[in-house]
């Protein structure tokens, strides 16, 4: 074999995938079978459902492991390995086979899917021990897990498809686990609705390579990128992000994923927070090949990242409900991974970090979350609580060390990931430089604040709570979690510290994802100091926390709302009329349309189809009059019939 | 009538000894006074399903006069049906052997590829048909009488005349087979007096057997009289049709006639005179519109299993005659005749289709959907391809069965007084009897001609026949035809799924084994085509070509 002797591209070579990884099937068919079992199984399962949820997920992630400590042990231009399963469409000008990729990005993803889901499938055993229908959830569980696998190890865009609709399903059905309640259901059509708006852009996109390069898999498309004009690059590149926004909560198409905190919390913590919405980054990371090709496509990539990032922290701040606060920081973190994926190579591997440790201190918080309102009879107003933790010490000190991860505190995760963003960001010549990292730095401040808030008026200050009675009439008696609960906060507050330090140091994850990414490039000179950038983000960050202390800390905290506010808090109380954006633009004309069609179906189609009804049965009617019953006359008809015949031909003969 | 059976007994032996000597003039008594006439070769292997069809109704003549009474149902039954299976083995004997196509009989009856699609397609169709006449557990005793004219007052009209049980007239049953003889002979016929002699022999029992109803005898008789006097009529067409193209060709034989309208130094006048009074007397047989006025008020009034022989088997042989005559003996004259059927296809198509939508009989309605169906066929007969040939024959195989099945299931719908025939009687009836209603469904969808049904196929085969030999216009209407038919048809499956069943509704008959038999055949036929046509388009295919 003869070796290239270019310069390095980002696609490596692409080898089988051999030994251990021959099974790596398993990864999806476990969580898959899990799934299927209970759901067909119905009752009869009830009473180990949930065990069984957990194993196929616990086990997967055993083997993930595996996986992955057999791929590191390659060299690392043969870490990105393929594994043919089937023929799956096979239709004349249309292969596509069913094939998993595993390269160190799919593996990377691998684990936090099966970590993570680990974790939260444990903890859900304690979270819905009350619920009748446990079993379903964990099924519900079970097809995400096993559906998230099958778009992060699939080896084509189709695939990828497969899995991206498989962890919507799943989404819908898990937001609208609670059925019963109106905004439950609300919210799941809301989520589903719009993620369909962002679907429709992928699949436009994968059209699009298909009608180019007659192919979907991932080392054909990426290796004949240079194929596409730079039209239809900017065209794919544009479209896959419509489908990243949708997915990922990204503006315009961010105002599903606050209602989606309807459903129950771990699904927030797993799907809503730390996995799914996170399919968005791995879609731009994972065609790096093609965003390479594409400059306007990143910086439109780059844009929307920093506008959501600061439209999330905005209406962060303003939310009095524990889980839609964490919510709209996600929608904000996720924009600082968008934003870092759109800086091309400086970036990829930046988003990632991000991504990872997003993960860990995201669920861990939302967990956290989770069990403050699961000891406060679910109540998730912030304004009915305060002062908890002397009553939840094992969530305060767990939420308290993601708290501070999440806002950047030096040393813990967060600090390493996020910084190395806005220090990216800054590191853009001219304009770009200043706009992405003044929005990325200015996101970190206000980061702080209203985590700051949230921290202050859930766990400290006037336990306002003791005055109040839930909803349903009862006493709060706030009280810790059981350890089937705390256990995975534990270990998901154990990531929030350490998984920065572990990635960063020696830029390990970068290296690790090379042969998927390409190589992390570093800023050589930006707009600020390297130095300078941490230092600002740390200043600003304590000054966020210091004026969220002032405002909420130190005053005492109104049960309910005030009403009489400014224009800013209103606006952001609004969503910062997201959804008045999406009603005006997407729902008020579709309305119209669909207004407009009904009037010409009913009056044109209906009136052309029911007058010509009427028309034929009119004639009908009068010509049935001719059928009299009589011989005579139907003599004459035939006799009439004949002549006619006969006139014709010969009339076509002689004429 | 008299004067009718002179005239066919003294054309007759003109086309003898036209047959023989293709004579061109001179006297041909005089050929029948010396006696030369030698004996014809027979190929008896060829036409063996045939004698043998007409041997079984001659026993069946026997039995009815020598057999006690008692006896003489299950004895029919049993010839019947033997016969029908011996003719089917003698084919099936045949079929394997050869397919080449012969004329024998001094070339009256040619034995070729059509013939023996269109044989194969009666003697299943007339093993239905007899096991549907049989039946004698939906109606207490047989759908038929069991003492001819009764006369009005004598019995209150709509209820059975009082005989026992089993007291049915079992001449049905030679009678039905003398029909399918004739109806075999009609396919295979190639001289026009052959022809004509086949159509009297398959038309006489028929009007016999419109009559015999067991309830509503005036509305039976009626349709009996009717039927007789319009085929008479269109008899005398035919006949008339065909001394003008002797006079033209100078010979009846199909081939003669062809050559003939090769040359050009004969009177057109003749030709065209003839062939329209000729086509007039087979579109008459086949319901084809504006000739179909006979078909709502017989289908109706005839008992069902005769209407359900009728509408199967008569239309079969039918358009046989119509292919091969239009094929054989009319092709080189096409251009001038082609768009005069063209506007009767599409009258027949526009009336079968818009009158069908105001029935209010379920009978009624399906003839008028016979005369839309007609006017298909007649598009496909008109294409003179192979494609429109073995589509043709594909649309009557496919047909055939499914109104065979259709007029089965009306007939288990029953009230007090007999068949439920008012559509306003169906109303609901899925709630009563679910499978009776899937099964009715799934027959109209074929006639509809849904996908997933022979309908459809025959359909489709015929419409791209025409269109390939350049009558898109036609197909158009044709389509246009079949969208309107559809929502008659549309109309019973909303009433039996939709309606609320009427308090006094019909009740469905369990059915015994050979109405269950004779509906399973043509549903599953109908599916079987619809499903995986190759079986039947495979025989109707490639080199179906007709004996010279």
């Amino acid at each position: 074999m003869i070796l290239a002797d270019g310069p390095a591209t980002a696609v490596a070579e692409v080898g089988a995938a051999t030994g251990v990884a021959q099974f790596a099937w398993l990864l999806v068919a476990l969580p898959a079978f899990g799934a299927a079992v209970l759901l067909l199984g119905g009752r009869r399962t009830n009473a180990w459902g949930h065990l069984l949820g957990c194993l196929t997920v616990i086990a997967a992630f055993g083997y993930g492991l595996v996986l992955f400590l057999d791929s590191t042990g390659l060299p690392s231009a043969e870490r990105v390995r393929e594994l043919h399963l089937f023929s799956w469409i096979p239709v004349e000008a249309l292969q596509v086979d069913f094939g998993l990729r595993l390269d160190p990005l799919s593996l990377v993803f691998v684990l936090l899917i099966t970590g993570v889901g680990a974790a939260i499938h444990v903890y859900s055993i304690g979270y819905m021990a009350g619920d009748a229908d446990r079993r379903k959830f964990f099924a519900y569980l079970n097809l995400f897990v096993a559906a998230m696998l099958v778009l992060v190890l699939g080896n084509s865009f189709v695939t990828l498809y497969l899995g991206w609709e498989g962890v919507g399903l799943a989404s819908y059905l898990l937001i609208a686990f609670w059925h019963h309640r109106p905004e439950a259901a609300t919210a799941a059509k809301k989520a589903f609705v719009m993620n369909r708006v962002g679907d429709v852009g992928l699949a436009i996109a994968i059209f699009m390579m298909f009608r180019t390069l007659g192919t979907t898999q991932y080392t054909e498309v990426f290796a004949r990128a240079g194929e596409f004009s730079s039209g239809e690059l900017l065209a794919i590149t544009l479209l896959l992000l419509l489908g990243a926004c949708g997915k990922s909560g990204q503006f315009p198409l961010q105002a599903w994923l606050p209602d989606a905190m309807a459903g129950p919390t771990p699904v927030s913590a797993l799907i809503h927070a730390a996995t799914m919405v996170t399919a968005g980054v791995y879609l731009v990371a994972r065609a790096n090949p093609l965003y390479d090709l594409s400059p306007d496509g990143r910086l439109v990539v780059t844009a929307i990242g920093a506008f959501t990032l600061l439209i999330g922290c905005v209406i962060g701040c303003a939310y009095d409900d524990f889980k839609k606060v964490l919510a709209y920081s996600t929608v904000s973190q996720i924009g600082y991974m968008i934003l870092a994926v759109g800086l091309g190579s400086f970036g990829y591997a930046l988003g990632i970090m991000h991504l990872l440790t997003h993960g860990f201190f995201k669920a861990g918080l939302f967990l956290g979350a989770g069990s403050v309102m699961h000891g406060m009879n679910d109540e998730g107003d912030i304004r009915r609580m305060g002062g908890l933790w002397r009553h939840m010490p094992i969530t305060f000190v767990t939420w308290g060390l993601g708290y501070l991860a999440l806002v950047g505190f030096p040393g813990l995760s967060g600090f390493f990931s996020k910084d190395a963003i806005i220090e990216a960001a800054f590191g853009q010549e001219g304009w770009r430089g200043w706009v992405f990292g003044g929005a990325a730095l200015l996101g970190a401040g206000l980061t702080a604040f209203y985590m700051t808030r949230l921290l202050l008026m859930v766990f400290f200050g006037e336990k306002r709570w003791e005055r109040l009675k839930s909803a349903d009439g009862r006493d709060y008696h706030p009280h810790e979690s059981p350890a089937v609960m705390t256990v995975p906060m534990i270990l998901l507050a154990v990531g929030s510290v350490g998984a920065g330090v572990f990635l960063a140091s020696g830029d390990r994850l970068a290296t690790w994802l090379t042969p998927s990414l390409g190589a992390l490039d570093k800023a050589e000179h930006g707009v600020l100091p390297h130095a300078l950038v941490p230092v600002l983000t740390v200043a600003l960050s304590a000054l966020g926390a210091l004026v969220a202390w002032l405002v909420v800390g130190r005053r005492p905290v109104p049960v309910e709302r005030p009403r009489r506010v400014s224009l800013p808090v209103r606006a952001a109380r609004a969503d910062l009329y997201g959804n008045a954006l999406n009603e005006a633009l997407v729902a008020r004309p579709g309305v119209w349309l669909s207004r407009a069609l009904v009037y010409v179906d009913n009056k044109g189609v209906d009136g052309l189809v029911n007058g010509l009804a009427a028309l034929l049965g009119g004639t009908s009617g009068r010509l049935r009059r001719l059928q009299t019953g009589f011989v005579r006359s139907y003599a004459l008809s035939m006799l009439g019939g004949s002549v006619l015949v006969i006139a014709a031909l010969m009339v076509v003969r002689f004429a | 009538m008299s004067a009718l059976s002179v005239t066919v007994s003294h054309t007759v032996s003109q086309a003898v000894s036209g047959g023989v000597a293709d004579a061109v003039s001179g006297a041909p008594w005089a050929v029948l006074a010396q006696g030369s006439v030698p004996a014809p070769e027979v190929d008896y292997g060829a036409i063996g399903a045939m004698l043998v069809v007409f041997a079984g109704a001659c026993l069946g003549v026997l039995v009815e006069a020598f057999f006690p009474r008692h006896v003489r149902w299950s004895s029919q039954v049993v010839l019947s049906l033997l016969t029908i299976g011996a003719a089917g083995v003698t084919f099936g004997w045949y079929v394997g052997r050869s397919t080449d196509p012969v004329t024998t009989l001094s070339g009256t009856i040619a034995i070729d590829r059509p013939t023996l699609f269109l044989w194969g397609t009666l003697l299943a169709l007339a093993l239905g048909a007899v096991l549907l006449i049989a039946d004698r557990s939906v109606e207490p005793g047989g759908s038929f009488v069991g003492h001819t004219a009764v006369a009005r007052g004598g019995v209150r009209e709509g209820v059975g005349d009082g005989a026992a049980p089993g007291g049915m007239r079992t001449e049905i049953f030679p009678l039905t087979l003398f029909a399918l003889g004739g109806m075999m002979v009609f396919c295979a016929a190639n001289d026009l007096l052959t022809m004509f002699v086949a159509l009297e022999v398959l038309s006489l029992p028929l009007y016999l057997m419109c009559g015999l109803a067991r309830r509503r005898r005036l509305l039976s008789q009626e349709a009996a009289v009717k039927y007789f006097l319009l085929g008479a009529f269109a008899s005398a067409f035919f006949l008339y049709g065909l001394a003008l193209l002797y006079g033209y060709a100078s010979s009846v034989k199909l081939s003669a006639i062809a050559e003939a309208t090769a040359g050009n130094d004969r009177s057109d006048t003749l030709l065209y005179v003839g062939l329209g009074l000729l086509v007039v007397g087979l579109l008459f047989k086949g319901s084809v519109g504006p000739f179909h006025t006979w078909t709502p008020d017989v289908y109706q009034g005839a008992p069902t299993p005769v209407t359900a022989f009728m509408a199967a088997c008569t239309k079969v042989a039918a358009f046989g005659g119509i292919v091969r005559v239009l094929n054989v003996a009319f092709k080189a004259s096409s251009w001038e005749w082609r768009g005069v059927l063209w506007a009767v296809a599409i009258v027949s198509m526009v009336v079968g289709a818009v009158l069908g939508l105001t029935q209010t009989d379920i009978k009624r309605m399906i003839a008028y959907s016979s005369v839309a169906h007609a006017g298909f066929l007649l598009v496909g007969s008109i294409a003179l391809t192979e494609q429109g040939r073995s589509g043709t024959l594909f649309y009557l195989l496919a047909y055939g069965f499914t109104t065979l099945a259709a007029f089965g299931v009306i007939s288990l719908v029953r009230a007090g007084d007999g068949e439920a025939t008012h559509l306003s009687q169906w109303a609901g009836l899925a709630k009563r009897s679910p499978l009776t209603a899937l099964v009715f469904t799934f027959l109209l969808l074929a006639l509809a001609g849904i996908p997933l049904t022979s309908g459809f196929v025959g359909k489709f085969v015929v419409f791209t026949a025409a269109v390939e030999d350049g009558m898109a216009p036609l197909v158009v209407v044709a389509v246009l035809a079949s969208a309107v038919a559809a929502f008659f048809y549309l109309r019973v499956v909303v009433l039996m799924y939709f309606s609320e069943p009427a308090s006094d509704g019909p009740t469905v008959t369990v059915p015994g084994v050979f109405t269950t038999v004779a509906i399973t055949l043509g549903v599953l036929v109908t599916l079987l085509l619809g499903v995986y046509p190759a079986v039947a388009l495979d025989w109707a295919g490639p080199g179906l070509a007709f004996a010279p």
